[in-house]
């Protein structure tokens, strides 16, 4: 007897793509998407060009969206801005890089073996629950006041939501899945490499994700309290001089760096999780 | 590890096989002696009330669990842990959901450092003959259940083992697709030819399939018991001779009287 003959019991399950005529509504259900997505965001921005260019604010605190695209522009053409951008990208990514190189294999390595993960979870979790500008001027003491007190107070707060959720994918990984790989006769390195590993990715990409929101909050924080460069001190600079347009032009660079950082991370993630259903 | 093609193959001996549990600090005794010689080839059900150690058995056969006492040989040479010679599908499919179909049903075979495009040659062939050739690309999320524990069994059935141990892998599935499944696994043990050693609370998944059905007492004391099932196959539910097979395993377990169902709720 063959499968075909069973008819209407092979539970099947097309898995081939809907028909083109169905392209139409297929357009039309995403644009309803988008709008239903990013509808109130459209609004927001209309709300604030419409109510500062008629007046309703104060447009010398909230000028209007073109004044400040204009400043903005002006900013990054002459220049001004883009060695702050450059200097922000360089403290975040290589505190944000060091996490990631430091927190991931040590979070691979500890989740796996109970005895070291219990007996540093205490610490683990003291330090993460320590907020990382308190501590700022401890590196400050020993690092000074230049580059390196920044990128280590950024890395010291990135890496522990990278760490602990590390440790948290490769503790939830099903260790009835390693039994199964085990039955066939896999090494510990093995079990490793084709289990545990591919397992723990997608809590990897929710540490990431946490440490990259990090990574941009200490960095503004870090440059508003003590830099004469950066994006963080741009705004803060900015605000002294009064030039409001120019703040806010900086405070949505920041915006667009996060959204950026985040957007190329669910990317990243859809790319290497084509099995699991990605939430943003 | 493998012996000799010519000799038998997959012939399992238990001796004197016993196995307890600390419960409450208490020792559990779950198998007890258990004798048992499972000839090469053969198809063994395993039944009995749950809690009655069957998992326990099978794991121990798949080298998961140690025994307490007694022995087991494969092919006449002690069993030293899990060995590629056999293979164990799990009541749940356990598919890695990172891996499509094809990636699944070569797992067993890329840990066991199989040339790539050899084990993927292997792996179609096995998913072809558990009905999924359409399927090769397909994510486990995307498979239904009876999909999914067909992929467990190709996948188990890829490394060739000489012996497949099974634990209860239709007991989740609906009352169709079973009976699909039990016919495939059926014409699967005939053309592998392998040892099987089936674990079930289905007494006539139990009869349709096994040339002997062991039944596994809970009762301290209360011994083993083997019963043949002395019928030509292919087998027929509907057949007298099956339907008194069927009535004397329930007697088994005192549940002997006019038989309308086969699944004893254990
Ligand atoms: N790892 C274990 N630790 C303690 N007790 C166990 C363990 N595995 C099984 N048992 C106990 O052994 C008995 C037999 O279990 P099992 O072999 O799973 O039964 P069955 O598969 O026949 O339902 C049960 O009482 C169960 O509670
Ligand atoms: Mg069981």
């Amino acid at each position: 007897m063959t499968y075909q003959s069973f008819g209407p019991y092979t539970e099947a399950r097309r898995l081939e793509p809907a028909p083109s005529a169905a392209l139409l509504q297929r357009a039309a259900t995403i644009g309803g998407t988008a709008l239903s997505r990013y509808g109130v965001v459209l609004g927001f921005l209309i709300l604030w060009q419409v109510s500062a260019s008629l007046g309703w604010v104060n447009a010398a605190i909230f000028p209007a969206l073109d004044t400040i695209v204009v400043a903005l522009a002006k900013a990054l053409a002459s220049g001004q801005l883009v060695g702050d951008i450059a200097i922000s990208l360089q403290r975040a990514g290589i505190a944000f890089g060091a996490a990631v190189i430091v927190g991931i294999p040590l979070g691979l390595f500890m989740g796996q073996i109970r005895a070291v993960e219990r007996a540093l979870d205490p610490i683990l979790q003291l330090f993460r629950q320590t907020s990382a500008l308190a501590i700022y001027p401890i590196f400050i003491l020993f690092l000074g006041l230049g580059e390196t007190s920044k990128v280590a107070v950024i890395f010291w707060a990135t890496l522990f939501p990278l760490l602990l959720a590390t440790i948290g994918g490769v503790k939830e990984v099903d260790s009835k899945l390693i039994e199964m790989a085990r039955t066939f006769g896999a090494s510990q390195t093995t079990v490793f490499a084709r289990v545990v590993l591919p397992a723990s990715v997608p809590a990897i990409f929710v540490g990431l994700r946490l440490s990259a929101t990090t990574a941009l909050l200490l960095l503004i924080a870090a440059e508003m309290i003590g830099a004469n460069k950066g994006l963080g001190f741009q705004v803060m600079n900015a605000q002294y001089n009064f030039q409001i347009p120019l703040m806010f032009g900086a405070i949505f660079l920041l915006a667009a760096l996060g959204l950026t950082a985040n957007a190329a991370l669910v990317a990243l993630q859809h790319h290497l999780c084509r099995w699991s259903i990605v939430a943003r | 590890m493998h012996a000799d093609h010519t000799t038998r193959r997959g012939e399992v001996t238990i001796r004197d096989l016993s196995k307890s549990f600390a419960l409450n600090g208490q020792p559990l005794p779950v198998l007890r002696n258990l004798q048992l010689k499972i000839a090469s080839g053969e198809s063994l059900a395993i039944v009995g009330p749950s809690g009655c150690g069957k998992t326990t058995l099978l794991r121990i056969l798949a080298g998961l669990e140690q025994p307490d006492a007694g022995q087991v040989l494969i092919d006449c040479l002690p069993m030293r842990g899990m060995g590629a010679e056999r293979a164990i599908i799990f009541q749940e499919p356990r598919l890695l959901p990172w891996l499509t179909v094809l990636g699944n049903v070569a797992f067993g075979l890329d840990v066991q450092g199989t040339p790539p495009a050899e084990a993927k040659a292997r792996a179609r062939h096995y998913i072809r003959l558990v009905g999924l050739a359409d399927f090769e690309t397909a994510f486990p999320r995307q498979l239904s259940g009876g999909m999914a524990q067909r992929v467990g069994i190709a996948r188990a059935l890829t490394v060739q083992p000489e012996i497949l141990l099974l634990d209860e892998p239709l007991g989740a599935l609906d009352a169709m697709t079973k009976l699909i499944m039990q016919e495939e696994l059926s014409r699967i043990w005939r053309e592998e030819q392998v040892t099987m050693v089936l674990v079930t609370h289905d007494l006539e998944e139990a009869i349709y399939l096994a040339d002997r059905v062991l039944v596994l007492p809970k009762e301290k004391g209360a011994v083993a018991r083997l019963i043949e099932v002395n019928l030509p196959r292919p087998r027929e539910r509907s057949d007298n001779d099956f339907v008194a097979m069927r009535r004397r395993l329930m007697a088994e377990f005192g549940l002997s009287r006019p038989v309308m169902g086969s699944n004893v709720g254990l």
